[in-house]
């Protein structure tokens, strides 16, 4: 499903984000991968989406070379993932129900089953009763719990989430943690960056320390 | 293709919607661009009239052609016998240069001078007919050398009084409207300049606003086209509302001039209607409206929408 092949990631002027990193994921694995603040978690994920190109080796997403995607190919491999961000990005002049909508449209998706489809997954996450709501209005939670909902509304066989835990109480964050684990359970591949390696018992540990894998 | 439509469909809501979200704004866009298009929009109206009002002066003494027909006219020695002015009509039917001649007895010309105001009582005072007989010649060639020739060669022909090259107020006013023509084109051309910096700037201001937007909208897989879409729209419907305006400004300077103007014609003693932008000026204005907003916005975004992907 995803393949390092001797990644390494550079910020200008002489940061390195990231060194050396070989990793393979298969499909449907659960991974979890900690470390420190600045360790290189954020950065990890953003190169498999391709907001971020490696600059050196080579990042491969379903056989696909990431780093060589065009500008014009990114919109089309980015539907195919489900992006829970460190900021979850939500749309704020706009209801819970039209953020979830958004991605959907932009797909081009027939309008007549767009709502079921923001239905369903709006009711994954336990928010079916909040749709009409605006973003402002949901708790910390609630929030990032409707940040999943649009990143899985697209139904992507790959999900990337970036600390999607974070400024949550153990309660609310074990309940998060818990809707990945579901999607992973139906076949899904998820990626969690994670602080905190006991919300996800079952999947696979991954630690990054100042860029660099460790084993 | 459905999906297609429906993008463009989605788009022009939305931009509708963005118009809708800030009326302040979106009417002082409307007003800016209504106030730049009505300028030339106006000039174009007068001119239409201006044309209108020459090409009936023109028809009434010649052909229907729009085109002011150049016309000689010839005044004969009032003595003259008519059996003379006939036969010269004749003979200068047959010369190459001429088309056509007409020949305007003087008797004709009196009763129809007795018919404008006021001059009735002058001229039954006279003793008797002042008025000449006179050939109206309509020449083949109407180039400046040509008729010059003509009228020299006119006037070299015995009991000739008065040779008159009835082109020259004609020329002038063609002059006149071509120069009128020029400036509107360059009015024209100056505030669609304006028109397009307009809109590039609100455009701009809108994609600062909804960066957020657009970098969500990016992250989740939309292209270029689906983030443009909205803000092309956006911009089209802002100059097609100007237009609207520029329209509406024009038909109502039109109502307000109106009846000025037809006093000032009936001092003249000539019928002066003032007509509105014709259909086909209409559709022209509305569509320039458009694609003018259309380029503002599409260079707006070519400078403003080279969004950094990293968040």
């Amino acid at each position: 499903m995803i393949r390092f092949e001797r990644v390494g990631k550079r910020y200008p002027p002489d940061i390195n984000a990231l060194t050396d990193i070989q990793l393979e994921v298969e499909d449907g694995e659960l991974i979890a991968i900690d470390g420190h603040s600045g360790a290189g978690k954020s950065t990890l994920l953003k190169l498999i989406a391709a907001i971020e190109k490696p600059t050196s080796g080579v990042v491969l997403v379903g056989g696909q070379n990431v780093s060589a995607l065009g500008r014009k190919a990114i919109p089309f491999f980015r539907r195919n993932l489900g992006l829970v961000l460190q900021n979850q990005n939500l749309l704020f002049d706009r209801s819970v129900f039209d953020n979830v909508l958004l991605p959907l449209s932009i797909a081009g998706f027939a309008p007549k089953e767009a709502p079921a489809r923001v239905r369903a997954a709006l009711d994954k996450v336990g928010l079916l009763a909040r749709e009409k709501a605006l973003p402002i209005a949901l708790s910390g939670g609630e929030q990032q719990r409707l940040a999943i909902a649009r990143a899985v509304v697209s139904r992507p066989n790959l999900i990337l989430a970036d600390e999607p835990t974070a400024h949550l109480d153990a309660a609310t964050a074990a309940d998060v943690a818990r809707i990945f684990m579901e999607f992973n359970r139906v076949g899904v591949t998820v990626l969690v960056a994670t602080y905190d390696r006991n919300l996800f018992p079952a999947a696979r540990r991954i630690s990054l320390s100042h860029g660099a894998l460790v084993t | 293709m459905k999906t297609w439509f429906q993008q463009h469909i989605n788009a022009a809501r939305l931009a509708i919607r963005r118009l809708a979200a800030t009326p302040l704004n979106t009417l002082l866009a409307v007003l800016a661009i209504g106030i730049a298009l009505a300028l030339p929009a106006g000039g174009q109206m007068l001119l239409a009239n201006a044309q209108q009002i020459l090409g009936q002066g023109a028809t009434q003494q010649t052909t229907k052609r729009a085109t002011p027909r150049v016309q000689i006219s010839l005044y004969l020695n009032v003595d003259a016998e008519r059996g003379s002015a006939e036969s010269l009509a004749t003979t200068l039917g047959k010369n190459p240069a001429i088309k056509s001649v007409e020949f305007i007895d003087r008797e004709t010309t009196l009763q129809r001078m007795r018919q404008t105001a006021g001059l009735k009582e002058v001229i039954d005072a006279l003793p008797n007919n002042p008025f000449p007989d006179a050939l109206v010649i309509t020449p083949n060639d109407e180039s400046a050398e040509a008729l010059e020739s003509l009228a020299a060669e006119l006037r070299s022909l015995p009991k000739i009084d008065h040779v008159q090259l009835d082109s020259a107020w004609i020329r002038r006013l063609d002059a006149l409207l071509k120069v009128g023509r020029t400036f509107v084109a360059l009015l024209a051309m100056l505030l669609g300049i304006g028109l397009i910096a307009i809109t590039f700037n609100i455009i701009r201001l809108q994609v600062m606003t909804m960066r957020a937007e657009i970098e969500v909208s990016q992250l989740l897989g939309a292209t270029d086209g689906y983030i443009r879409r909205p803000f092309l729209y956006f911009g089209s419907m802002l100059g097609i509302l100007g237009g609207l305006l520029a329209w509406s400004l024009v038909l109502a300077a039109t109502a307000t001039l109106s009846r000025p103007i037809s006093t000032l014609g009936e001092l003249y003693g000539t019928p002066l209607v003032l007509t509105s932008l014709g259909q086909q000026d209409v559709l022209v204005l509305l569509a320039a409206a458009a694609g003018l907003g259309w380029v503002g916005a599409a260079l707006s975004l070519r400078q403003h929408l080279r969004a950094p992907t990293n968040g």
